[in-house]
């Protein structure tokens, strides 16, 4: 596979067809292993990281699971092409600084990749659309079994499985989920969430920027520890979490209709009016501006078909994904202009925002109101 | 005040984490929030440059002339990058990891998965533990037919050991 078929191809993740696709845009599962008695990639010198890729990647390729795979080293991709992976979240941005003695391999359909000399010698991460974290786990757990039996993984009995860095050590897993919650930012809950949230061990982060900066309001959700806890207790902790979240996001956007209505309609309006008829504009405006807008279409004020056009909106707004669709190298300038070009096409045959079709919340004809004592 | 990471520069950026109901705050320079990607939300873990600063102290209370007899790594270079060298590192610098593991994670011993190999070695090793355990008893009770037997069975394991291993 080339990697003009991975740019053709959007990944499954990215046509959001998992349970609760509409707040919870992805759910992600990584393992970390090593080989054992190997210097880790960031210690091991030049001649040994190539062994240890040579050991690695015909394993990884020979994996069923991997048939038809593209399968790169990273010193001949180029930096474009790196940052266009990263956007996907196929490869991280520590991964993409990678050239000499590193690879990543992935599957078609792009639920699976594996990054080879990473910061530990194996990467492999599972996504989803939506909240499926048990079954992206039933992946990566999957390879992972297979890989064991072919390589030698560093393992001890006491501390599990041995990571470059202490924070991966135990089980190697790191489980994430991408969430859009634009209701908790407008009503200003989210810091409140996140604090609840950091205080029972889990991570929130902004995907772009921090805590109420967070660009295009999605979030990241992940454990923070790794030993003394069985992987699927981390998975169920975690899903149950984000279940909370997701009530309290849909409580915060019924809480908007009801009593902040004009600020929502205003906010949905000004993001429609500015995306139909800018001519430049930032990545960060432009993640800003599309969230409102599914906002809208989760509410009912755009047409359901009209989600999937917003969703690739989110990917193809990136730099690089710019830039690769445009064949050339682009500055900063040259970026905003050809952004809000494509924004402006893709939403010519957008309706205007219709507030009579806002679906409220009337089963038990009140509106819960959201807890403040967390 | 001082740089957390190099402590030498003054300090310019100001960061505060609430992590698992604890307020961490971190200061750096210009230069280590830069190195760190501080400058860069997006490739940036709080988490793990707190776990690394911390990580450092806890290694240096240890046994600070230890080198890695595998990948020759020192407590100086885990202090530099916050990362080991090798899976043997942590036999080499268990001590001071000791102490940092309690503090990160929600255990100290592993309850996740087991590799395959390593299920089977627990395994052989039960079974060889039970049956020279019997050859023991046997001999104490006088019992030469059973414990010439229990000799076969553990002669057996050992070759099936070898062979798996
Ligand atoms: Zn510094
Ligand atoms: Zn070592």
């Amino acid at each position: 596979m080339k990697f003009s078929n991975v740019i053709a191809t959007g990944g499954e993740w990215l046509r959001g067809e998992g349970p609760h696709h509409q707040i919870v845009i992805s759910s992600r599962v990584r393992l970390a292993r090593n080989l054992r008695q190997r210097a880790f990639p960031g210690w091991a010198k030049k001649a040994e990281r190539m062994q240890i890729l040579e050991l690695i990647k015909p394993r990884v390729e020979e994996l069923p699971e991997m048939q038809d795979s593209f399968s790169e080293l990273l010193q001949d991709l180029s930096a474009l092409e790196k940052q266009v992976l990263v956007e996907r979240h196929l490869i991280s941005r520590e991964h993409a600084a990678k050239s000499m003695g590193s690879a990543v391999i992935m599957n078609r359909r792009q639920t699976l990749s594996i990054m080879v000399n990473e910061e530990d010698h194996l990467r492999m991460q599972s996504i989803r659309s939506g909240l499926q974290l048990k079954s992206a786990f039933k992946l990566v757990d999957k390879v992972d079994s297979t890989l064991e039996s072919k390589l030698d993984f560093a393992y001890d009995q006491h501390l599990g499985y041995l990571t470059a860095c202490p924070t991966n050590v135990g089980t190697g897993m790191r489980a994430s989920a991408m969430l859009h919650l634009p209701g908790l930012v407008l009503s200003e809950m989210i810091n409140q969430v996140i604090q609840a949230v950091n205080k029972i061990g889990l991570a929130v982060r902004g995907l772009y920027g921090e805590g109420t900066e967070a660009m295009g309001n999605l979030f990241q959700i992940s454990n923070q520890t790794t030993l003394g806890e069985k992987e699927d207790e981390i998975i169920s902790r975690l899903s149950k979490v984000i279940e909370t979240i997701i009530e309290k996001e849909h409580d915060a956007r019924q809480m908007l209709i009801q009593k902040k209505s004009n600020t929502l309609w205003d906010q949905i309006g000004r993001a429609y009016g500015v995306l139909t008829f800018a001519h430049a504009m930032t990545s960060k405006e432009a993640l800003n501006l599309l969230s409102v807008i599914k906002l809208g279409v989760d509410l009912g004020a755009f047409p359901e078909d009209r989600r999937l056009p917003i969703d690739e909106l989110f990917i193809d707004t990136q730099p690089a994904h710019l830039q690769k669709s445009s064949q050339q190298k682009l500055n900063a300038e040259e970026r905003d202009h050809l952004r809000a070009q494509i924004i402006r096409e893709r939403l010519r045959v957008f309706p205007k925002p219709d507030i009579s079709k806002v679906a409220r919340d009337s089963e038990n004809g009140s509106i819960r109101e959201p807890q403040n004592n967390e | 005040m001082l740089c957390d990471v190099c402590k030498c520069n003054d300090a310019t950026v100001f960061l505060t984490q609430i992590l698992d109901g604890k307020m961490h705050k971190v200061n750096l320079c210009d230069a280590c929030s830069k190195e760190k990607g501080v400058q860069d939300p997006t490739a940036f873990a709080l988490a793990d440059l707190l776990h690394g600063i911390g990580a450092a102290e806890e290694i240096e209370k240890g046994a600070s002339s230890q080198k890695c007899p595998v990948c020759g790594f020192t407590q100086a270079d885990f202090k530099k990058t916050g990362r080991l060298g090798c899976s043997a590192c942590y036999v080499t610098f268990a001590e001071g990891l000791g102490s940092l593991l309690k503090a990160m994670h929600k255990g100290t011993e592993h309850v996740g998965k087991l590799p395959e190999r390593a299920h089977r070695e627990m395994e052989l090793g039960d079974r060889m533990r039970t049956l020279t355990e019997d050859l023991e008893k046997a001999v104490a009770e006088e019992n030469y037919e059973g414990a010439a037997a229990l000799r076969d069975q553990i002669k057996q394991l050992k070759h099936e050991k070898t062979a798996s291993g």
